[in-house]
């Protein structure tokens, strides 16, 4: 840059002869500045002050949209909830409550719901919230035109899969039926334990189809969006904050009204905003800067508890050496996670020997392949590989994202120290050319991650199906998708958590195509005095109704 | 060849001058031989996450408990490296595009600068970000076929497209130059004799350039080092766990925050990069001085 | 002049159709796909968001639809935000970030030119105490070495801003309390992030001022209006500085171009709902349309403001030349 700039002097100095220039160039920057300032005076006007909230919140980043049907990551979900209410819903401590569903009953098979709604339920526009409404709804998730990534939440329904597929078109043959405008039938393929669960999640959330219809994709814009939530949506600037105000139609009080929500992604800002008390809540554990944790851990606003959620990595089983069940244990073994949660995610994460985390309900997990170095090195030696020589060159994937890199530094490490092996390297990848690369499973080994969609270990284990799309490692077994499929027939919850358990003993201790590392601990900032309703909970799901500010009067 | 002897002479005459100087080649040697004689590798990970500097490790550790001081004088390796190439590869192309520019002359000249014109209003640093973002994986598979397997794509795509980005400059002071030169009776004697171009351009002209290249190539080092930084804040600088100071520093940003500052992550490889940068500065600035007949002291 | 106006916006177009085209193949090329979020995604589904962003069929298919949008202004929908259209994502945040990006500049030019005729003065007044800078008003502090404002100059072109706006907003914001550390929507939320963004551009306004002052002074016409018994002052201000200025109305192309890089990671730290944050995110959520949209408005802007600079230049210049 300096040396344009001197070209030009260069240029002006050479210029000979000048007398008196004339008196241009000073005014012609005066007129400059002040076209300039009026500019900025003209675009003033184009912001919005600051609006004024009874509670902010940073919720991790912006979300992609706010239609329930269509979104699938976490905090757009935080933000749909506190719009939309499906049939069930949770209460601060992540219980299954009735929502919009009074009252349900369900055949001893588990197949038939029949849900009856609550009386006086509305839509933000004073329209009454009908059977028909989920009908719609519902159909709207299947129907292909809406290319809805969760739609397989409603594959649970009778010939759910067949609409979804479009192998079938007409939309009476799915199981669910509204026989009158209070009362929804669901016909269910198999017997689904956590099917209310699956009720209280966005993508089955009703939504307000004449407005959809009217609006067509611009349905989700403030002044136009109805809901039949909580709250309604009165603001949305992309990428600068959502306003968020109590819905005078919804069936119980609202105890805070306004709730500002900040897409802020820089986890330092986040910070930064908490600290100089410009935000009252920190929900996203991403938006949390990992090295501060250590020096926030006891401070009274900060808040940790574990969730429904694994890191693992994944082997490429297809791939020399990982063929070898040896070499895949003895990786395994060797892996100290006590290392890596100590050093490097420092939130206090518990070590992971197995996949499904602790929390659900019913459930023990069997152990798994427990820290043990000196066996791990006796099965690489057996393998082929003593002390690590001649092991070939293989690449660790990681996404860039978070502290991924710093964990995939230190896996690097940790094996070469406990066995000897130098020929791993580090491949990072931006978040969707990683997840690109994964689905291709064009990698050696990758570090995985995954949250569970409801609390049943159900969620964790059907990724491993053979060929199922979350797979991903090329492993498949056929009496593990057999047990699967007799678990999903098992009506008994008692011997349906055995069979799950068996399923996990194959997973992580037997065939190991995959090595857990550690459970997610999910972290909130807020200061406890200023925010009630915000509890620890498996899921991780802290419906935004449920906050109120204690010694308010709502 | 005058000019490089009268660059010796300003620098010789210049106190501060000369500090800039073996300052330079101070950190050059450091950067060549310094991460070996450390006692840590570069990638040499240890429980010591975050310490302060201590006596044994002298600029603290970073959060794997690699040690900042190797890490920084492999980074200053890997940093000069990108910069010399990529300054390299902007004075090739700028040096030849502006010396065929100028010496041609007339509508050929016209045309290529206006191409400089086209390309200056690029947001090239932009659509550098796009192309190695994009680049990476068919670069990563071209270098595994060559068998260039230890060679970082993202190093090589930085190091070439960062040098892509910066020639312009330097073509358009060149062509200015010969411009001037081209009207010297030396060259038109040269003409008359019947010498063909090339040698013209490659034994008469191009001597008389190299002061200005050498000015202007100590310009482009730290624009380089500085674009390069910027690109690793953003996410597309190199690999870990190689490192430049252009990751260290962004890395160190990440981590500020009111509550603890991890100052040393960030003043030693920031600090070390700003000294070189200015090292770099003053000498570009004190030889252009020195080249200017019109900027007598 | 005008045929220099008439050739520049004929060359704008086909290097604006260049750049669109080379962003959208190259985003559209690179491995990854712009809707893959973790869990993986049925082919069903995938067949179906495909047709809703007009992305099947054959790479060259995409790009023949999206260049024939694009030529009717349609600059298609935001594969990241699904139900936002890139013109309305833009229009949103186009004016947002050209607040900053002037705001910037003008402290650039305010403080550059300011510093830099600071330095002139000392290095060709080294002894004289005090500044005059209006007839009766005297700046009474001692005029700082000249080569101590460029040490501080080239310290403000050698630190990346991304260390400097940190350390500014642990500062000035956190610590002194004095300015809000981000966010956008009342007038005080600009200053940090303005100033920080026109630190290396200030300095280098304050190099090119320096040098170019330091030149003009020399020259013959001020040797006559000294000789003329004008006062120094007015010699400085009415009469070098008017010639001076000229390089950094050169300058100014270059200036538009690093403002905007700039802009990128100023809006990233401070939360700016800009233009070139989602500059960013469109790139590395391979948002073809997006990352299009963003390449085109910038190429587009730095085209029209090069154009203006170099327009101001000839004009300047040439009334210089006729006197």
């Amino acid at each position: 840059m300096s040396s344009a700039g001197s070209e030009q002097a260069d240029r002006a100095a050479g210029v000979s002869g000048l007398r008196f220039p004339p008196t241009l160039v000073l005014p012609a920057f005066i007129a400059g500045a002040l076209l300039l300032l009026v500019v900025f005076f003209y675009f003033f006007g184009s912001w919005t002050l600051s609006e004024k909230a009874d509670l902010t919140l940073c919720n991790g980043d912006e979300p992609q949209s706010l239609d329930p049907a269509v979104i699938t990551g976490q905090l757009e979900g935080r933000i749909c909830l506190a719009l939309f209410e499906g049939l069930t819903t949770r209460n601060a401590k992540g219980d299954i409550i009735p929502g919009m569903a009074e009252s349900w009953t369900h055949t001893p098979d588990g197949l038939t719901y029949t849900f009856h709604l609550r009386p006086g339920i509305k839509w933000s526009n004073g329209d009454p919230v009908t059977a028909y409404d989920f009908l719609n709804s519902w159909e709207r998730v299947l129907n292909p035109t809406t290319a809805s990534e969760y739609a397989y939440q409603l594959y649970y329904l009778v010939n759910g899969e067949a609409y979804g597929t479009g192998k079938i078109t007409d939309f009476s043959q799915v199981g669910v039926k509204a026989p009158d405008d209070h009362t929804l039938v669901v016909t269910l393929a198999h017997p689904t334990a956590y099917f209310l669960e699956l009720t209280s999640f966005q993508t089955l959330c009703p939504v307000h189809l004449p407005t959809v219809k009217k609006y067509g994709d611009d349905w989700t814009k403030p002044g136009r969006m109805v809901s039949n939530g909580p709250y309604m949506l009165k603001a949305w600037r992309l990428n600068d904050y959502i306003l968020l105000e109590a819905n005078p139609y919804y069936w119980r009080p609202v105890p805070v009204h306004r709730i500002k929500v900040l897409p802020t992604n820089n986890a330092t800002a986040c910070f930064n905003l908490f600290y100089s008390k410009k935000t009252d809540l920190i929900l996203d554990t991403r938006s949390i800067p990992s090295a501060l944790v250590q020096d926030i851990k006891n401070q009274p606003y900060f808040h940790a508890n574990p969730f429904g959620a694994t890191s693992f990595i994944r082997f490429n089983v297809k791939r020399k050496p990982f063929d070898d069940i040896r070499v895949r244990k003895a990786l395994a073994l060797a892996l100290d996670k006590q290392d890596i949660v100590e050093k490097i995610t420092r939130a206090g994460e518990p070590v992971a020997n197995t996949l499904v985390p602790p929390g659900s309900a019913g459930y023990t997990p069997p152990q798994g392949l427990v820290y043990n170095p000196a066996e791990a090195r006796r099965l690489l030696a057996e393998a082929g590989y003593p002390n690590g020589q001649g092991f070939p060159d293989v690449e660790l994937l990681y996404p860039k994202r978070g502290t991924s890199e710093q964990v995939a530094t230190e896996i690097q490490a940790l094996w070469q120290r406990d066995l000897g092996i130098n020929t791993i390297h580090l491949r990072g990848q931006e978040w969707k050319v990683f997840l690109n690369t994964q689905d291709l499973i064009d990698f050696d080994l990758s570090i995985s991650g995954w949250i569970g969609d409801y609390n049943d270990p159900q969620t964790f284990l059907d990724m491993f199906v053979t060929d199922g799309g979350n797979n991903q490692t090329g492993w498949g077994d056929p009496q593990y998708d057999q047990m699967l499929q007799t678990s999903e027939n098992t009506a008994d919850p008692v011997k349906r958590m055995q069979i799950l358990h068996d399923m996990e003993k194959i997973l992580v201790e037997d065939q190991v195509p995959i090595i857990p590392v550690y459970f997610w601990v999910g972290m909130s900032l807020y200061y406890p005095d200023k925010l009630g309703g915000f509890e620890p909970n498996f899921v991780d799901d802290h419906r935004w109704g449920e906050f109120y500010i204690p010694g308010k009067k709502p | 060849m005058t000019a490089l002897l009268s660059f010796y002479r300003v620098v010789r005459n210049d106190r501060f001058l000369i500090v800039c100087a073996f300052f330079l080649l101070a950190v050059f040697l450091l950067a060549i031989w310094g991460p070996r004689h450390t006692g840590y590798r570069y990638d040499q990970i240890s429980d010591a996450s975050l310490l302060p500097p201590s006596h044994h490790h002298w600029f603290g550790t970073d959060v794997n408990g690699r040690d900042l001081l190797t890490r920084t004088l492999f980074g200053a390796r890997i940093s000069l490296l990108v910069a010399a190439l990529g300054a390299l590869i902007s004075l090739t192309l700028g040096v030849t595009y502006g010396m065929i520019s100028g010496y041609a002359g007339g509508r050929v000249d016209n045309l290529m600068m206006r191409l400089v014109e086209i390309i200056y209003s690029l947001p090239t640093l932009v659509l550098v970000i796009v192309m190695v973002t994009t680049l990476d994986n068919p670069v990563a598979s071209l270098l595994h076929r060559l068998g260039l397997v230890e060679l970082s794509p993202r190093l090589v795509l930085i190091v070439a497209f960062l040098g892509f980005t910066e020639w312009l400059t330097m073509a358009r002071i060149i062509r200015g130059q010969v411009l001037v030169l081209k009207q010297q009776p030396f060259v038109q004697a040269s003409l008359a004799l019947g010498q063909s171009h090339v040698r013209i351009l490659w034994k008469h002209l191009l001597p008389n350039l190299l002061g200005l290249i050498v000015v202007y190539l100590t310009l482009t080092v730290p624009t380089i080092m500085l674009d390069e930084s910027f690109m690793s804040f953003l996410g597309v600088g190199l690999q870990e766990p190689l490192a430049s100071w252009g990751t260290l520093i962004a890395n160190a940003a990440f981590l500020i925050n009111p509550i603890r500052l991890y100052w040393w992550l960030l003043l030693f490889p920031a600090g070390l990069m700003t000294l070189t940068l200015l090292a770099l500065n003053f000498l570009g600035d004190g030889l252009r001085d020195a080249l200017d007949p019109r900027i007598k002291k | 002049m005008t045929a220099l106006i008439i050739r520049r916006l004929l060359q704008a177009i086909p290097v604006l159709f260049i750049v669109v085209s080379l962003t959208f193949l190259l985003v559209r090329a690179a491995p990854g796909n712009p809707f893959s979020n973790g869990k993986s995604i049925r082919p069903e589904i995938m067949v179906q968001l495909n047709q809703q962003h007009d992305l099947e069929g054959t790479i060259w298919d995409q790009y023949l639809r999206y260049m024939g949008k694009v030529v009717r202004g349609n600059l298609n929908i935001s594969t990241q935000y699904l139900n936002r259209s890139v013109n309305e994502i833009i229009a949103q945040s186009l004016p947002v970030s050209m607040v900053l990006g002037s705001v910037a500049y003008f402290l650039a030019l305010l403080f550059g030119i300011t510093l830099g005729g600071w330095a002139a003065i000392s290095h060709e007044r080294p002894n004289d105490q005090r500044i005059k800078l209006f007839a009766n008003f005297s700046w009474p502090i001692p005029a700082p070495g000249d080569r101590f404002i460029m040490l501080f100059a080239l310290l403000g072109i050698s630190i990346p801003i991304f260390v400097l706006a940190p350390l500014a907003v642990i500062l000035l914001a956190l610590n002194l309390n004095l300015l809000p550390a981000y966010g956008w929507g009342s007038p005080d939320q600009i200053i940090l992030p303005a100033l920080c963004l026109s630190v290396p551009f200030a300095a280098t306004i304050a190099r090119l001022t320096r040098g170019s002052l330091l030149e003009v002074l020399k020259l013959d016409f001020i040797r006559t209006a000294r000789a003329k018994g004008l006062s120094e002052d007015a010699v400085l201000f009415r009469h070098a500085l008017k010639v001076a200025i000229l390089p950094i109305i050169g300058y100014s192309g270059p200036a538009a171009a690093g403002i905007l890089t700039g802009s990128i990671v100023i809006e990233t730290l401070f939360g700016i709902p800009g233009i070139g944050q989602f500059f960013v995110n469109s790139a590395s959520n391979r948002d073809p349309f997006m990352t299009s949209g963003v390449v085109l408005v910038f190429s587009s802007f730095l085209i029209l403001f090069n154009l203006l600079a170099d327009i101001l230049y000839f004009v300047v210049d040439r009334r210089v030349k006729l006197e």
